[in-house]
């Protein structure tokens, strides 16, 4: 057992993987010499070599559809985006050739996507995006999403020996504010939810980096008995888990850092309009970005991304509801 | 400047600017083609046995055949969608899936039925394919010629043409990776090479110097858009600008087709990287059975007539005793059980429409046929 950062800890288990299974290896721009933009893959080269840790043309279709290629030879790529934002020049190979060659031509793709994401550093239109639910709304890939270092050491190693495309969402504003004791060795974390704070009055259902911002929300909310829920996969995901969730609390408040259209959160809400009706005491209540492009300004980018104030605030209207 | 080296190639349709068909060549010129044709043909038949020559024929026929029933198929409904043939091109990927190893890997466009014929795919799962089968390749998941037999090393196209190509680099990149002596190839259109993969990939593979053969399958018009629209440059000479060579084939002689891929493959093993093979080629069908292809000149079509791929390897064989009535009357019989094959073939229960979205175990790539005599003399296959 180690602490470790949640950066740190996805470093440690694509090495342990890297060094337990040879037919792993990391590809992307500037992962390898540089270390990769924010260090993930610091050092790596230096153990692996240049064709396990491979610099590759600013090309990031190139980096998805190669990867498919190899995947389907039998090797087990992880593609890392250098943003997540750039995720979208790689979205046709991801989504129409990985997404849907399983179910086409029963031929696995074993591939395990990394996306840097999110906002809260003035990164701007093209530095700041989460875009997951582009991927919840494409068939035949996995969407897990870490809120802590030892889920996000576990959730890789799960994506990188999962046989299916599995879009690994890892937050930036994460990287270094999270730390926690993080587990020696090989272990994979289930694609499911999981409580990160047990509660009976009120639950707040969110994923990544709002975990926390629900986590620091509801610490002590006039002594409200508040539950939060961290889903870790959107793809799969736990209606079992969330359908408990809100049995138990009959109030919910969902957190999306996501633009609020079509977002995870809406999702989890319809499920629970559909399937847990009558177990609740209240409206459904979301809390997530407008849908507006990440502002580069700091007044501005704190005025979209919700804030911890913003679902305290949420929080205490749906209690007196 | 950089200079690729340019492995010898048979002569073939090396065409002038794109979409200008330039003068017609003088007598003397024509006939300096022919004799260099010719003498390309002696070279070729170092490394094509009589046997493989048939092969070629009757990897045609095939095409040729199962798409004209399968054409009759749709006319009488029982194919859904649409329909796409390669009437015309048999010889692009009968010649070039002849020269690939068991342990190679193809990437195969629409238009390229009779690569999946010589890997060995049966020609029921193909029709069945075609009629949306459970037994079809795809189990009625996707239709018409979209499919990839994975157990014969086979990968599917996708609808955005040049996709796969970078799927092949991939392909390429895990046998470089492996240090394995194998080859990937892929085909795509002339339209293809307007899109940004088609550039990612071939400087992906310029770059690395990956074992694949990218063939271009210039039939001279994407959907209604001619070559002239699509492209100011003949995209064969931008080979050279990502750093490995770009050659023109006679795309409607499989022979060529063949020797041109062999040497783009032993160049690939050699660890000399990628080639780009211009198939020079004619869509003498619409692009798709609803196509009436007005678009097309009429003596467009008339010339391109004459170079039918498969009457010229049948006037190649039959002085060499090759019994073509013989073989056509095989292929037939096999065409007719396989479309009774096919028929018998339940639709797939829609109960099972959502499943296998997610694989529980790999299932990868595995090895196909490779008939050419070679790999057997070799013993590489």
């Amino acid at each position: 057992m180690a602490t470790m950062t949640y950066l740190q800890a996805i470093s440690d288990g694509m090495r342990e993987e890297m060094r337990a299974d040879e037919r792993v290896f990391v590809m992307g721009e500037d992962i390898g010499v540089f270390g990769g933009a924010f260090k993930v893959t610091d050092g790596f080269i230096d153990e692996f070599g240049a064709m396990r840790v491979m610099d590759t043309p600013l090309a990031e279709s190139g980096i998805i559809g190669t990867a498919i290629g190899a995947a389907v030879e039998g090797l087990r790529p992880i593609a890392e985006m250098q943003f997540s934002d750039f995720i979208s020049c790689g979205f046709d190979q991801l989504v129409n050739v990985a997404g849907k060659m399983y179910y086409r031509q029963g031929l696995s793709v074993n591939l395990t996507v990394r996306l840097p994401s999110g906002g809260g550093f003035s990164g701007g239109p093209y530095h700041s995006q989460n875009p997951e639910a582009w991927f919840m709304h494409s068939p035949g890939l996995k969407v897990v999403a870490p809120s802590t270092a030892e889920d996000a050491k576990g959730l890789l190693i799960a994506a990188v020996r999962d046989p299916n495309p599995v879009v690994f969402m890892e937050h930036k504003h994460l990287y270094r504010r999270v730390k926690g004791d993080v587990e020696d060795g090989l272990y994979e974390t289930p694609f499911t939810a999981r409580v990160a704070r047990a509660g009976t009055d009120l639950t707040v259902i969110a994923y990544g980096a709002m975990v926390h911002t629900a986590l620091d929300a509801t610490a002590d909310l006039d002594g409200a008995s508040v539950e939060v829920l961290d889903l870790r996969s959107l793809v799969p995901l736990d209606e079992e888990a969330i359908l408990a969730s809100v049995r138990k609390c009959s109030k919910v408040v969902i957190v999306d850092e996501a633009n609020m259209t079509c977002a995870a959160g809406a999702q989890v809400a319809a499920l629970i309009a559909e399937k847990a009706w009558e177990d609740l005491d209240g409206p459904v209540v979301r809390v997530a970005t407008p849908d507006v492009p990440i502002p580069f300004s700091p007044p501005l980018e704190q005025a979209v991304l919700p804030q911890v104030d913003d679902v305290r605030e949420a929080c205490r209207e749906l209690l007196e509801y | 400047m950089f200079t690729p080296s340019q492995p010898e190639i048979p002569a073939g349709g090396a065409k002038g600017a794109a979409g200008d068909p330039g003068p017609a060549p003088t007598e003397e010129k024509g006939e300096a083609r022919h004799m260099a044709t010719e003498t390309a043909q002696q070279s070729v038949l170092q490394y094509l046995t009589t046997e493989d020559r048939v092969g070629l024929l009757r990897a045609m026929l095939m095409m040729r055949g199962i798409e004209e029933r399968a054409m009759t198929l749709y006319r009488q409904g029982k194919v859904p969608g649409s329909f796409y043939d390669g009437y015309g091109q048999e010889a692009v990927s009968a010649g070039a899936a002849w020269a690939m190893s068991a342990s190679d890997r193809l990437c195969i466009l629409h238009r390229d039925l009779a690569a999946h014929v010589i890997r060995g795919v049966p020609v029921a799962s193909i029709i069945g394919q075609y009629m949306g089968r459970e037994g079809g390749i795809t189990r009625g998941r996707d239709g018409n010629v979209h499919f990839g037999d994975r157990t014969v090393g086979c990968v599917g196209m996708v609808s955005m043409l040049p996709d796969m190509m970078l799927v092949a680099a991939g392909l390429a990149m895990a046998f470089k990776m492996r240090g394995e002596r194998r080859c990937a190839i892929t085909w795509f259109g002339d339209g293809s090479t307007s899109r940004g993969d088609f550039h990612e990939a071939m400087n992906w593979a310029g770059v690395q110097k990956l074992p694949v053969i990218f063939v271009l399958e210039n039939n001279q018009y994407a959907y209604s858009t001619p070559v002239g629209q699509q492209f100011a440059v003949n995209p064969v000479e931008r080979a050279a600008a990502y750093g490995f060579p770009g050659l023109s084939v006679d795309g409607n002689d499989p022979e060529a087709m063949f020797e041109a891929t062999r040497q783009a493959r032993e160049r690939a093993l050699a660890g000399d990287g990628p080639t780009l093979l211009e198939a020079v080629t004619m869509r003498m069908h619409g692009h798709a059975a609803h196509d009436d292809m007005k678009y097309v000149p009429k003596a467009q079509i008339e010339e391109w007539r004459a170079k039918d791929p498969i009457d010229r390897q049948i006037k190649r064989l039959e002085p060499l005793g090759v019994d073509v009535q013989a073989l056509r009357d095989e292929v037939k019989a096999e065409i007719d059980a396989a479309v009774e094959t096919a028929l018998a073939m339940p639709m797939p229960d829609p109960d099972t429409a959502t499943d296998r979205l997610f694989a529980d175990e790999p299932a990868l790539l595995e090895d196909g046929n490779a008939p050419w005599s070679g790999f057997a003399a070799k013993g590489d296959s």
